[in-house]
């Protein structure tokens, strides 16, 4: 028995070091401060309010991160089934619920939001000229959690450069592209206009309406920005998707991936892997899709016949995609639900951005996931620690290379995987989807490798003994 | 009516070869198993301790996948096996007539007569049964020793470690796995032990367990007369295939179930394979018995073949094997020998800071590379297969290494590195 009973009800998740205590509660007196903030008796102090309840949140985040650098680097799933926050216990379910009820009061009930608005005036002035406002609020609400969710990231996975990276870039894109520079541009009397996203995903950057306001602009500045609209999705979305899939965006500069891959990422493993999942997500996200695709043809086609025939029904297109698409799916449910369904519901199946570029992945794309032959061990950690549900490790136990349209390629599946099995790839599109090849590994004779070799569009060598593969024939491997 | 095809053990082998039967045949399947419902991946039992995974996450397969392809699954022990009347007894008084019967029973975790093997908070890791008890024990237990220096013990100490606690490993090689591990090899994964914070013991053997007054282990006992108090003690000192439904039916065994190249017993009609067979003779398999992942799921799929009437023999291919150790990922394929035979040189480099090692053997006289051991970088299995196949050169080998590199983007790039070593060394030969 052991020598110290008292420890008998320690469960291992409650043990916490110092220095995470130091952080849980830095956390927790900036939460305390957003709640006195948001009652107003924090008004009369704006700026102590903010400083108190953001760097607080700030502060305790890093000591947070800090606590991973006192455990060797890898991977570090240790007991997120077992926490409260992370498995839908009380905790998560609390989480999800003040979640949606701030998207529900930001949306709905903003005045609600007033006081929490006024303790980032100071902060506004400075960066944008102006008063704040809810938006304000929200992008700087939004971008401390990448930020600091991201220095998390960066230190939790340590050892990885892919996940490096691409945590860097989604911090870079929400922090310069997302926040700094609309605020900036609205300093300057300019067009507040977002460079990180595109058409369908911020759905009226291609509206006629919206178009004719840029252009309307004094500056030549409206002029570039249309061009960027049209230049982003009609050219660089499909070249920059030929090369490298999806993840050019969803993973590395989306602002709603970058929120998914920051302070999601503790809950990426929720997301349901089902067959019955996979249908809906294809039925809904393409739904969508064609819903913006009309409502922006019917606005184009109104605009075209001066208003006369689809006048009325392409404004309430228009004003029922706004409020069901961009407000209640992306916002209430793509956020909110973060702890209940996973980090990315908007994006598997809601984001019309998400749908053009999975097609785009799965027909006109370099990019693949290389599964390494036939050593997975069928754990399932690739499949449970994908955010979009793809059950990877149905292909990986195949031997079959993964391409599938909702994949954003934030390689965590590659990450966990504790055989090294699978590696995101750009190669040629020859034999890139390469059917179950695994029976190919009772390959015993040189005739039977050769046969495989051809499979996969290789070369099989000329002589007996020489290897002579070309570099042109390994490209394909 | 349908041959019926009755299948004893729902690890790798049995499901792989139910899945194959089905892919070639009509047949009826049935898969028994006293385990577990469905089929999960044992080679995740870690992870559902640590908290990495849920039970329902190590199945490989949705639950309604097995009446999609009419493969029935039964929950039993099989309690007796008929070869006369071709019937199988399982508990609870259900009978199954079967035309064909394929043993795929796994293993057993192995113990060697310590004195104290049989208390409480004593046991081995191999099936799900193991982690009940292992939740059990460990729900007070502070100190555990972990005995055994293979993959199983060290994934028990990870997953102690994992639950905060202190865990003291007990292995009795002078290098860890120097058994199978080059001193290379086994000096990088005492380092990544160590920096994990386990208390490593090598060149130890357990001597006994002791009891505590209500007969649950409180410390053990090194052969060298050390006691280690502690409330756990991991046995993952290897396993042994395990026989059990088979004894007395008529089927020969050794220490597994005996079988031809075709996993055909001594009993027209039964069959065995995965961990649970061992081949009659040597030059069937790599060894006499194969206990990995892969092998049995190649077992599995070879005996699918001999059932469905295509009598295939088996054939173990280039072999191949992966592990973990804490994060030190091991790749091997083909044949790395742990002391260097006459005749054959290698090729090793490595990256001592960042705890990399890649080496590469190849005949002194014709240069053909015999394999490779990888431990913290990744080789294509598909490349390296084809050039142990085709028993390339180590030149070309070297030359085109950077191909068959399968770390993940951005890592960095070694190839050239390797080929430096290779080319100075020829030149010192040379001289």
């Amino acid at each position: 028995m052991p020598s110290n009973p008292s420890l008998a009800l320690t469960t291992p998740s409650g043990d916490f070091t110092r220095t995470e205590r130091v952080g849980m509660a830095l956390v927790g007196l900036g939460l305390v401060g957003l709640i006195v903030a948001f009652v107003g008796t924090g008004s009369s102090f704006p700026v102590l309010s903010f400083w108190v309840s953001i760097g607080g949140i700030v502060a305790g985040g890093a000591v947070l991160a800090r606590t991973y650098l006192a455990r060797p680097a890898g991977v570090d799933n240790n007991g997120i089934w077992f926490s409260s926050t992370t498995a839908r216990g009380m905790a998560g379910w609390i989480l999800g619920i003040v979640l949606t009820g701030f998207y529900i009061l930001l949306y709905w009930a903003p005045s609600s939001l007033d006081h929490l608005v006024r303790m980032t005036d100071a902060m506004s002035y400075v960066l944008r000229g102006e008063a704040a406002d809810r938006w304000f609020l929200y992008g700087l609400f939004y971008t401390v959690a990448v930020l600091v969710m991201g220095a998390r990231m960066l230190v939790k996975y340590r050892d990885n450069p892919y996940q490096i990276l691409r945590t860097i870039s989604v911090m870079f894109f929400q922090l310069g592209l997302a926040f700094l520079l609309p605020g900036f541009l609205r300093m300057l009397n300019q067009p507040e206009y977002y460079f990180s996203y595109f058409w369908p995903l911020k759905y009226d950057y291609l509206w006629p309406g919206s178009l004719r306001g840029l252009l309307a602009t004094p500056s030549g500045l409206g002029v570039f920005m249309v061009s960027w609209s049209v230049v982003m999705f009609f050219v660089a979305t499909p070249v920059l998707t030929y090369f490298f899939g999806k993840r050019w965006y969803c993973s590395w500069v989306c602002g709603c991936g970058g929120l998914a891959e920051t302070a999601g990422d503790p809950f990426r493993h929720l997301s349901d892997k089902s067959l019955a999942a996979w249908k809906i997500e294809r039925w809904m996200v393409h739904s969508v899709l064609v819903f913006i695709v009309l409502t922006t043809a019917l606005l184009w086609g109104n605009s075209a016949t001066g208003g006369w025939i689809l006048g009325s029904l392409s404004g309430t297109f228009s004003q029922l995609y706004g409020f069901f698409i961009g407000l209640v799916f992306a916002g209430v449910i793509g956020v909110g639900f973060y702890p209940i369904m996973g980090s990315r519901v908007w994006c598997r199946f809601g984001c019309p951005m998400a749908a053009v570029l999975g097609l785009l992945q799965k027909y006109f794309s370099r990019f693949r996931i290389t599964t390494n032959g036939g050593q997975c061990i069928s754990c399932g950690n690739c499949s449970t620690y994908c955010e979009m549900g793809i059950d990877v490790r149905w292909y990986a136990q195949r031997g079959q290379n993964i391409v599938r349209a909702s994949c954003v390629g934030c390689g965590m599946c590659a990450t966990v995987c504790p055989r090294g099995v699978l590696k995101l790839e750009n190669g040629p599109r020859r034999g890139r989807y390469n059917g179950p090849v695994l029976q190919q590994y009772d390959a015993v004779s040189v005739q039977q490798s050769d046969a495989w070799l051809s499979s996969r569009g290789l070369m099989p060598p000329v002589h007996e003994d020489i290897p002579v593969l070309t570099d042109a024939d390994m490209q394909g491997m | 009516m349908s041959k019926h095809v009755v299948i004893i053990g729902n690890g790798v082998t049995g499901v792989t070869a139910a899945r194959f039967i089905r892919k070639l045949s009509e047949y009826r399947i049935t898969v028994i198993s006293a385990e577990t419902d469905h089929f999960y991946a044992r080679t995740a039992l870690m992870y559902i301790y640590m908290g990495h995974m849920r039970y329902q996450d190590t199945k490989p397969y949705e639950d309604g996948f097995w009446q999609k392809n009419r493969i029935d699954l039964v929950r039993g022990y099989v309690t007796r096996i008929d070869t006369e009347r071709r019937l199988v007894a399982i508990g609870g008084g259900r009978r199954l007539s079967y035309d064909a019967l394929l043993v795929a029973t796994g293993s057993r975790s192995n113990m060697f007569g310590w004195p104290g093997q049989d208390l409480d908070g004593v046991q081995g890791l191999y099936g799900m049964q193991d982690l009940a008890t292992l939740e059990r024990w460990t729900t007070d237990t502070e100190r555990a020793v972990v005995v055994g220096g293979g993959l199983i013990g060290i994934e028990l100490a990870e997953m102690l470690h994992a639950r905060r606690i202190a865990v003291t490993f007990l292995v009795r090689e002078k290098g860890y796995m120097d058994y199978l591990l080059p001193a290379e090899e086994a000096e990088l994964i005492r380092l990544e032990i160590l920096a994990h914070g386990i208390d490593l013991h090598l060149g130890t053997e357990l001597g006994e367990i002791l009891p505590d007054s209500e007969g649950r282990a409180r410390a053990v006992v090194t052969k060298s007369g050390e006691e280690l108090p502690c409330q756990l003690v991991g046995l993952a000192v290897g396993v042994h295939p395990n026989t059990a439904a088979v004894h007395g039916c008529g089927v020969e065994t050794n220490r597994g179930v005996l079988v031809n190249e075709y996993f055909e017993t001594n009993v027209p009609g039964v069959y065995a394979a995965g961990d649970c067979a061992e081949f009659r003779r040597d030059g069937i398999g790599s060894r006499r018995i194969e206990q990995l992942w892969y092998t049995g799921r190649k077992h599995g799929r070879t005996v699918a073949q001999t059932i469905c009437g295509k009598r295939t023999a088996y054939s173990p291919g280039v072999f191949f094997n992966s592990a973990k150790f804490f994060a030190l990922e091991y790749q091997t394929y083909g044949m790395i020998a742990p002391r260097r035979p006459e005749g054959i040189r290698t090729l090793l480099w490595q990256d001592g800071e960042r705890r990399k090692l890649l080496r590469i053997d190849y005949g002194a006289r014709d240069g053909r590379v015999v394999g490779f051991n990888c431990l913290g970088v990744r080789l294509r299995h598909d490349l390296c297969e084809h050039w142990l196949l085709r028993g390339a050169r180590i030149r070309d080998v070297v030359g085109q290494l950077r191909n068959a590199l399968f770390d993940g983007e951005f890592a960095p790039n070694y190839a050239r590195a390797v080929g430096d070593i290779f080319h100075q060394t020829e030149k010192g030969r040379a001289k």
